[in-house]
């Protein structure tokens, strides 16, 4: 049941489930945000990096919850260079078995997807799980096209997630609603908010993440699909024109004539 | 330059369909719109009248299965011979673009709010809304999924042809157990007027003021992370960092500070209005308009002033 022997067997048990999950660094949310070089570079200066929220608190989380009930194994995979070891120790502080790092610069999407994809072909996992979207990029890219470049089926953006033998049972967000849905593993899955709850790592999982495997392998070759020419910042805000509470007849006649938004 | 547009179909036509397809004819002026179900063929025509030049519909494909329909629009954008492939931005353009990007090894870019500027490049949100990164696709096919609300439609009264195609999306492997869809509601995204509260309100019992409102606009409603996190609203109505972000052109909020993470969700909201008892609620920088005073007392006065000018034939 490895992708590398799609249908070759089935999980009896799930003692030895293993599941992908992908992280990305994020700067931290109350990072200010800012560029150099012109516009065209992220401004790194005082950033504080952090594993992307959805990665570690629904995906991981989610991921290490389905292997206490049912055994297994948790392997953290992020594309990046040595410094963002200190968010894979993290994730494995939290609780990951082992990690890995694709030893590149996340150029863009399509290059990180490919990179994991291609780990995920030679290694064989059952269940990859990201989180929806990073907080830096927003694009919700990587996990579909870590889908489409191993063929499996990719459930986005669920909120809850049950593993039962073969099968995965999901909720997922829809237009409008919800959905639940299920899918034979191999599959991959884009987790969001309501999948777990954040947890944080206690002092026993920092000791033991020191020496938790975190293994280094090259990137294979993958073309650049998009690039980040340069950035800009939204328009300053001009002041705030204060009404008084007792007269909201003036802000709905703002809002028509002078804002034009009613 | 050749242009294909995927318009979901199967809940009639909304207002982003009208802005994907305004946005292909801005890229080209051969647009073809490929979709898929049972709409009937004179609702899909109406496309014309926003550029597009012909319908492709797959009348075999049912549902939204991310797999099927990357094969679908694989086929079309082959047979157009679409240069560019648009999107809206919605929940089954966040599973299918990423899936269509590596198929045909196009570049895709996320969350597009402009066409593209003079060198080629489409700005987009970045680090949530706190500033604008210009993307360029570097590959010959480009795939482009519009973020709603961030284009004005653009009728110009023409017509178009429908045609059936064939799109060979295969099967699914996803089965689909059970839907729950609130009726009535509109989905937030979409949604050019949002009321939304936060902890401010109290309670959940309080949020008749807010609905109240919302009705008397014709807004969806909304709301911040502890009141979704405590379970006063459904996660669905939270917006901010780790929740929703979304741009309408009137965005109200009472009972909200302003934390820097609930504004990366609405910051690209046309109008901001912030009602809150503390002046010095980080969120009154933010806003255009700002009312100092108690939400119990001026949500239900706000409420009256719109049901008066609603009244009044607005």
């Amino acid at each position: 049941m490895r992708i590398f022997v799609l249908n070759l067997r089935t999980i009896e048990n799930n003692e030895n489930m293993k599941i992908l999950v992908c992280i990305s660094k994020s700067p931290d949310t109350t990072s200010k945000i800012a560029f150099t070089d012109n516009n065209t570079k992220f401004d790194e200066n005082g950033v504080q990096y952090i594993v992307n929220p959805y990665d570690e608190w629904y995906a991981l989380v989610r991921a290490l919850e389905i292997k206490e009930t049912l055994g297994g194994n948790v392997t953290i995979v992020s594309v990046g260079s040595a410094a963002d070891e200190a968010i894979i120790r993290k994730a494995l502080a939290i609780g990951a078995d082992d990690a890995v790092r694709i030893d590149a610069e996340p150029t863009d999407a399509y290059y990180t997807a490919v990179q994991i994809a291609e780990y995920a072909k030679s290694n064989g996992f059952d269940l990859v799980m990201t989180g929806k979207e990073t907080i830096n990029y927003n694009g919700s890219q990587v996990a579909g096209m870590i889908a489409e470049s191993l063929d499996l089926p990719f459930v986005s953006l669920a909120t809850k997630l049950d593993v039962s033998g073969n099968t995965l049972t999901l909720e997922r967000e829809i237009v409008g609603g919800l959905e639940v849905v299920q899918v034979a593993l191999p599959a991959v899955v884009s987790c969001a908010k309501g999948m777990a709850e954040q947890r944080i790592p206690n002092m026993r999982g920092i000791m033991a993440a020191r020496t938790k495997p975190l293994q280094v392998v090259a990137p294979v070759a993958v073309d650049t699909l998009t690039s980040y020419v340069s950035y800009t910042m939204p328009n300053a805000k001009s002041a705030c024109k204060m009404i008084d509470p007792t007269n909201m007849d003036e802000l709905v006649e703002l809002l028509h004539n002078e804002a034009k938004v009613i | 330059m050749s242009v294909l547009v995927y318009i979901n179909s199967n809940n009639g036509l909304h207002k982003s369909a009208f802005e994907a397809v305004t946005y292909g004819k801005k890229l080209g002026a051969d647009v073809t719109v490929i979709t898929s179900g049972n709409a009937d063929a004179a609702t899909l025509a109406t496309l014309g009248n926003y550029g597009a030049t012909k319908v492709l519909v797959d009348r075999a494909l049912n549902g939204d299965d991310a797999q099927q329909l990357t094969r679908l629009i694989a086929t079309a954008a082959t047979a157009s011979g679409a240069t560019s492939i648009v999107f809206s931005h919605d929940i089954i353009a966040k599973a299918v673009a990423p899936r269509l990007s590596v198929r045909l090894k196009a570049g895709l870019i996320s969350g597009a709010i402009a066409v593209p500027s003079a060198d080629g490049t489409v700005n987009v949100n970045v680090f949530s809304g706190k500033a604008f990164g210009a993307v360029k696709v570097n590959s010959a096919v480009k795939i482009i999924s519009l973020l709603p609300n961030s284009i004005q439609p653009e009728a110009n009264g023409a017509a178009c042809t429908v045609e059936d195609f064939a799109g060979n999306a295969g099967d699914s492997k996803i089965t689909i157990v059970s839907t729950k869809k609130p009726e009535g509601e509109i989905p937030l995204p979409e949604a050019e007027l949002v009321v939304s509260a936060g902890r401010g309100l109290k309670g959940p019992e309080n949020w008749g003021m807010v609905e109240d409102l919302a009705s008397a606009l014709g807004a969806a409603t909304a709301c911040s992370r502890p009141v979704a996190d405590i379970g006063w609203r459904p996660h669905h109505e939270h917006v901010g960092q780790t929740g929703v972000a979304i741009r309408p052109n009137l965005y109200i909020a009472a009972g909200i500070s302003g934390a820097i993470q609930h504004l990366a969700g609405v910051n690209g909201s046309k109008v901001i209005v912030v009602i809150n008892t503390d002046a010095e609620a980080p969120f009154f920088k933010a806003a255009d308009y700002g009312v100092v005073g108690d939400a119990f007392e001026v949500l239900p006065r706000l409420t009256e002033a719109v049901k008066k000018f609603r009244s009044s034939g607005h």
